[in-house]
């Protein structure tokens, strides 16, 4: 990776602290710890399931808005304000700006999901005062959802890069949404013949696949993850997080920024 | 060649190597999740809980839910699987979500009772669904046949069928199954009548297939006895059995040569036995196969 590529995305994790995104952090511990205290006096044997489900949950939802409404506005913003003259007038090509926007953004993400765990783990301890060995799951559901972020943010990234700020953040939402619901559709284009099935399998392999990286339910009850499906995971959101940065890269690249 | 041409081709050729890879990633993390999906029902088994989970959005939940189903049943029905548990789940889920979706009681008990071997569960589906829709008389329909055909009770397969007749603009064959269910539930003629009634009420193509081929077998049935009635009194007439039919024509019991509802001629066996020449091409049929004939699994033509 270029140094122009490490500073524009470490201006953008700068910039991202500076507009108070991880105040967010505030916002899920007093989810947690209230969650936490709560749960043992109202539930009996669930405790953990909820603090797991509802921990998750929160660190998926939080950064999903987060990679969305940041990412969105991360090409637009600098149009808006001029500042992309002064950044693309110094030597630095529009695939270096492109490309360290996402590494900023995913950065950002990252420790905001870092603390957010800490907070989760901090609520299991408190409700089984002790962890398990199943609890290191936890970690590999946290994983799939730092992925799932690498590739909202991307595809955040890649509406704002020819989009409206309004516009990309109901495409990536809507594609959030389908995307959970990716395995469904492989589904429905499997039950379908002729010229559909061809438009639905193109379809349902274009959108995004968030269910096969949404392991809250099972690592909750304890199951385990299997490697090859960790592996298989990463590989899937590097490439597809990549393909939507080279989308984002090819139309920023042909943009008439005048 | 330019910078910003060579950033283009790059990002292209990037582009679409990642499409093809991220393909191919998704096929191999299918084949490792195979019903994934549906085994996280379990997870949330309660209908009532998902459906204030759905936020109201609870009729294309229902639809999903129904579409897992559907696939459900169909993905197992192909590996020829003995067990369909989370069918019955899965169909609970879809009801409570969407109490009107009919297409789910009318294939859902179906499911469960023919090939799930869940009768009982069927009629707890069927039962859900008169509750909620009381004016359907498909529904009806759809019991009384469970308890005939799965359970054999006629009785109750009369009384769902009398039921059903009492619903406004009612298949008036209900009426008269009620009361051949009645008198005679175990016949060749009841029987008839209700995969006639299937054939003629529904619109699918499969379930319309599947009748045809039930009233096919129906035929076999009926004719097999006849034909041996016939080689018993040809026996007793001349003290010896047939050769082949043309000896019953030429005995005047029959005229021609008898043929099955494939368009087969029947086999006369030297022990006076009547055959189908290719039961395969029959499924159902309970009579008329060789000795120690396995039927393979019943496969037939859907009708338009």
């Amino acid at each position: 990776m270029s140094g122009r590529v490490v500073h524009i995305a470490s201006n953008t994790f700068r910039e991202a602290v500076r507009d108070r995104v991880l105040y967010n952090l505030i916002a899920f511990a007093l989810l947690m710890s209230g969650a936490a205290i709560l749960v043992g006096q109202i539930s009996i044997g669930i405790e953990r399931l909820v603090v797991i489900n509802l921990g998750l949950t929160a660190v998926s939802l939080f950064g999903m808005v987060i990679a969305i409404f940041i990412g969105i506005g991360l090409v637009s913003k600098e149009i808006d304000k001029r500042t992309l003259y002064t950044v693309l007038s110094r030597p630095v090509q529009r695939w270096e700006f492109i490309v360290g926007k996402f590494f900023g953004l995913a950065g950002t993400l990252v420790v905001n999901t870092f603390f957010m765990a800490l907070g989760v783990f901090a609520a299991l301890l408190y409700v089984s005062q002790h962890f398990h060995a199943a609890d290191g799951w936890v970690l590999v559901a946290l994983y799939f959802i730092i992925l799932q972020f690498l590739i909202i943010t991307a595809l955040a990234l890649l509406f704002s890069s020819f989009s409206s700020p309004l516009l990309s953040a109901v495409f990536a939402f809507a594609l959030f949404v389908i995307g959970t619901f990716a395995e469904d559709l492989r589904g429905f284009a499997g039950m379908t013949h002729g010229l559909t099935r061809w438009l639905a399998t193109g379809a349902a392999y274009l959108v995004p696949n968030f269910s096969a990286l949404n392991v809250i339910s099972s690592v909750a009850h304890e199951q385990p993850v299997p490697g090859h499906l960790i592996f298989s995971n990463t590989a899937y959101a590097l490439v597809y997080a990549s393909m939507a940065l080279c989308g984002a890269v090819l139309i920023f690249e042909h943009r008439n920024l005048k | 060649m330019k910078p910003s041409r060579q950033i283009t081709i790059t990002a292209s050729v990037l582009l679409v190597s990642c499409l093809a890879g991220s393909v191919l990633l998704l096929r191999s993390i299918d084949r490792q999740r195979t019903g994934a999906t549906l085994e996280e029902v379990l997870y949330i088994s309660s209908p009532k809980l998902l459906k204030h989970l759905s936020l109201g959005y609870d009729g294309l939940l229902a639809d999903i839910y129904w579409t897992r189903a559907v696939q459900y049943f169909g993905d197992h029905l192909d590996k020829g699987a003995e067990h369909y548990n989370l069918l019955g789940p899965l169909l609970e889920i879809t009801t409570t979500l969407d109490p009107h979706l009919l297409v789910a009681y009318e294939y859902g008990t179906n499911f469960l009772a023919a090939n799930g071997g869940q009768p009982r569960r069927a009629i707890e589906l069927s039962e859900f669904g008169i509750r909620n829709n009381p004016n359907e008389w498909h529904l009806y329909y759809g019991l009384g046949f469970v308890y005939y055909m799965n359970l054999k009770d006629y009785s109750k397969a009369s009384e769902s069928f009398l039921r059903g007749s009492r619903v406004p603009d009612a298949h008036p064959f209900l009426k008269v199954l009620a009361a051949q269910m009645a008198e005679r539930g175990g016949d060749i003629q009841t029987a008839r009548m209700l995969w006639t009634t299937t054939f003629e009420t529904t619109k699918d193509r499969d379930i319309r297939g599947n009748a045809a081929a039930h009233l096919r077998a129906l035929r076999v049935d009926e004719d097999v006895p006849i034909l041996e009635g016939l080689v018993a009194q040809y026996r007793e007439k001349t003290g010896h059995l047939p050769q082949s039919f043309s000896d019953l024509e030429a005995a005047n019991l029959m005229r021609g040569t008898p043929v099955d509802p494939a368009g087969h001629p029947y086999k006369l066996m030297p022990d006076g036995h009547v055959e189908v020449r290719v039961p395969d091409d029959l499924p159902f049929i309970q009579k008329g196969t060789p000795p120690g004939y396995i039927a393979p699994k019943p496969h037939f033509k859907p009708i338009d």
